[in-house]
């Protein structure tokens, strides 16, 4: 064997060593955040399946921990999740609509689409300070729930709204040419046909938002929802908990009977989020092996 | 022109008046339908000059009581206690703390994820990890409070350093690197696979194994947007507010040890907020100082990451 061979093997045992190497690292990096997620599910699931019972999601919040229920909390993010869904929906594919289908390219179009962008980035505690001083002070509409659900819905908007348009985007332009072709007006074209084609898409992005909204805790601590509320929710402006606030609630209490509340809370919280998730997908998957086939 | 108007014109004309009536009714319609459209896309202009609005309002009250210098520059925060100070500095040093950390978890570990889905997963395998990310992205930043504080406080920071507190910027730091991990990955994801195959090809022509042509071809030409993806991941770690709220502490803090208890901006206006501060007093302006300290921050941040991944997809699509 010549120097040169010797050479030639040594770099390449190298390269592949560090090839190997590299890749055991990205495995690792991948297993860290899947682990991290399992010993998470797992760690709630043991703390809290004990309290989990009838009792407790049909009870009220208690100074007992052992009496302590999720009634409330869980009707207000019902409430919260649909009066958020009737104000960022409409609104959301509406901006879509305008955004992808009816505007121009111009400078004011250009700064409506840079400005959602950038207001999927503002910190969710920035607008709960919005929501006090607009809803809950200018508006007078008090610690409502009406107040967290607008609040809630500027918060959710620029999601509903960029989803949208990436719905929007992905039909294919020669139906609303067609469309055109037999004589139909742009909102006959954009109701009738682009619409029903992109609405899968469109859910998806619903459903992820409102997951988004009904997990968020901080901007309605800033309007002041409540922690303690003996009571469910019977009009929009009645006042109200969640459950991230009642989880956050008992979670910074000291007494460890209250942290297997906040876990069995959380294991309630994230059922709801993960069968909403799962539709999500599922929707998603239709829409992608439809469009494919 | 109205239905009446046609009918007074008389019936003879009618039927070739009713053409010009029905376009112009339906242009009429398409206009107004165009104008609703635009008001839903204009809600967000109003919010954020709402929100700018908002701030600046209180902001400014809170600067004709503490001076500028003294909020940008003080070292110590104690706006409830006497003697009062108003330093951002304490405050500052906490949320750069936990992003800092966070950073440092999610980095390397999105970035690596990313390249393994992009580069080296089969679409099999890739239909797994990635619902499985977007699970963990989809977790309530509550739900990782409450972990950091009963789980990664006592299970794993505390035990590899006894006697730290319960309260600690470190376990803050790791939940919140674990909570943007996805917005790296996914994100960075993306940007890798916009990058041409034949640039892959042309690597891999030369002599190039997976792993030259994934780290001095795909994330050189994808950098823009990987870059992107870190700077949006840090802004998300700076505006995190329950897990800093829970786990990291309730002291404003001057430090970088991160084995401390901190208070970052945000766990200070929690905090603030759950308390009964009056409306009007210099305590409640505070929280508005901070916001829009943060504000700023965070949008600074965004316009950045905004600017490259636009630039990013002017180079490739």
């Amino acid at each position: 064997m010549t120097g040169s061979q010797t050479t030639f093997r040594a770099r390449l045992f190298a390269r592949r060593a560090t090839a190997g190497g590299f890749l055991l690292l990205c495995l690792l990096a991948t297993a860290l955040a899947i682990g991290v997620l399992a010993v998470l599910l797992v760690d709630m699931t043991r703390e809290g399946i004990g309290r989990l019972s009838w009792d407790f999601i049909n009870s009220f919040p208690s100074r007992k921990p052992e009496q302590a229920g999720i009634k409330a909390a869980l009707f207000g993010t019902l409430w919260l999740m649909g009066l958020t869904a009737a104000f960022a929906v409409p609104i959301g594919i509406g901006a879509a609509l305008y955004l992808e289908e009816y505007a121009s390219r111009n400078w004011l179009n250009r700064i409506i689409q840079t400005n959602i962008a950038n207001l999927a980035g503002v910190p969710s505690i920035v607008y709960g300070i919005l929501g006090l001083a607009l809803f809950v002070r200018t508006m007078s509409l008090g610690r409502s729930v009406l107040a967290g659900s607008l609040t809630m819905a500027l918060l959710v908007l620029p999601i509903v709204i960029i989803a949208s348009q990436e719905a929007l985007r992905a039909v294919p332009s020669s139906l609303r040419e067609a469309a055109y072709g037999v004589g139909a007006s742009r909102w006959q074209v954009v109701f009738h046909q682009v619409l029903p084609a992109a609405m899968p898409g469109i859910l998806t992005g619903i459903i992820l938002a409102l997951s988004r909204a009904i997990g968020e805790a901080a901007p309605l601590i800033m309007i002041g929802a409540l922690a303690f509320v003996p009571f469910v929710p019977r009009s929009p402006m009645d006042g109200f908990t969640v459950l991230p606030i009642q989880i956050f609630n008992w979670a910074s209490r000291p007494q460890a009977a209250f942290g297997k509340d906040a876990a069995a809370a959380i294991i309630v919280l994230l059922a709801v989020l993960l069968s909403m998730n799962a539709i999500a997908i599922i929707l998603r998957n239709r829409f992608q092996s439809r469009s494919r086939g | 022109m109205t239905v009446e108007a046609i009918e007074a014109t008389g019936q003879g004309s009618r039927i070739k008046r009713a053409r010009p009536l029905e376009t112009r009714l339906r242009r009429g319609r398409e206009a107004a339908i165009k104008a609703v459209l635009f008001l839903c896309a204009f809600i967000s202009v109003v919010t954020t000059l709402a929100i700018i609005f908002t701030l600046l309002q209180e902001t400014v009250g809170f600067f004709r009581e503490v001076s500028i210098v003294e909020f940008l520059t003080g070292t110590k925060w104690t706006p409830q206690i006497s003697p009062k100070h108003y330093g951002i500095l304490p405050l500052l040093s906490g949320t750069l703390l936990v992003a800092a950390g966070g950073a440092i978890v999610a980095l390397p570990a999105g970035l690596l994820t990313a390249i393994f889905l992009s580069e080296y997963a089969s679409p099999w395998l890739r239909s797994i990890v990635k619902p499985v990310l977007e699970v963990l992205a989809g977790i309530p930043t509550v739900v990782f409070g409450f972990f950091a504080l009963t789980f990664v406080s006592p299970q794993i920071v505390q035990r590899l350093f006894p006697g730290t507190q319960v309260f600690n910027a470190a376990s803050a730091a790791i939940v919140v690197g674990i909570m943007i991990i996805p917005l790296v990955s996914s994100l960075s994801e993306d940007a890798m696979s916009a990058v041409p195959r034949s640039l892959r090809e042309g690597a891999y022509a030369l002599g190039s194994n997976r792993f030259e042509v994934s780290v001095k071809v795909v994330v050189p030409a994808a950098l823009s947007g990987i870059v992107a993806s870190f700077i949006l991941a840090i802004s998300r770690a700076v505006g995190e507010t329950m897990i800093v709220a829970l786990a990291a502490g309730a002291t404003p803090n001057l430090t970088w040890n991160p084995l401390e208890s901190v208070q970052t901006m945000t766990a200070y206006i929690v905090q603030v907020s759950l308390g009964d501060t009056p409306q009007g007093s210099i305590e409640f302006r505070t929280i508005f100082a901070v916001a829009t300290a943060l504000f700023v921050m965070t949008l600074a941040m965004n316009v950045v990451s905004q600017y490259l991944l636009h630039r990013f997809r002017e180079i490739y699509e």
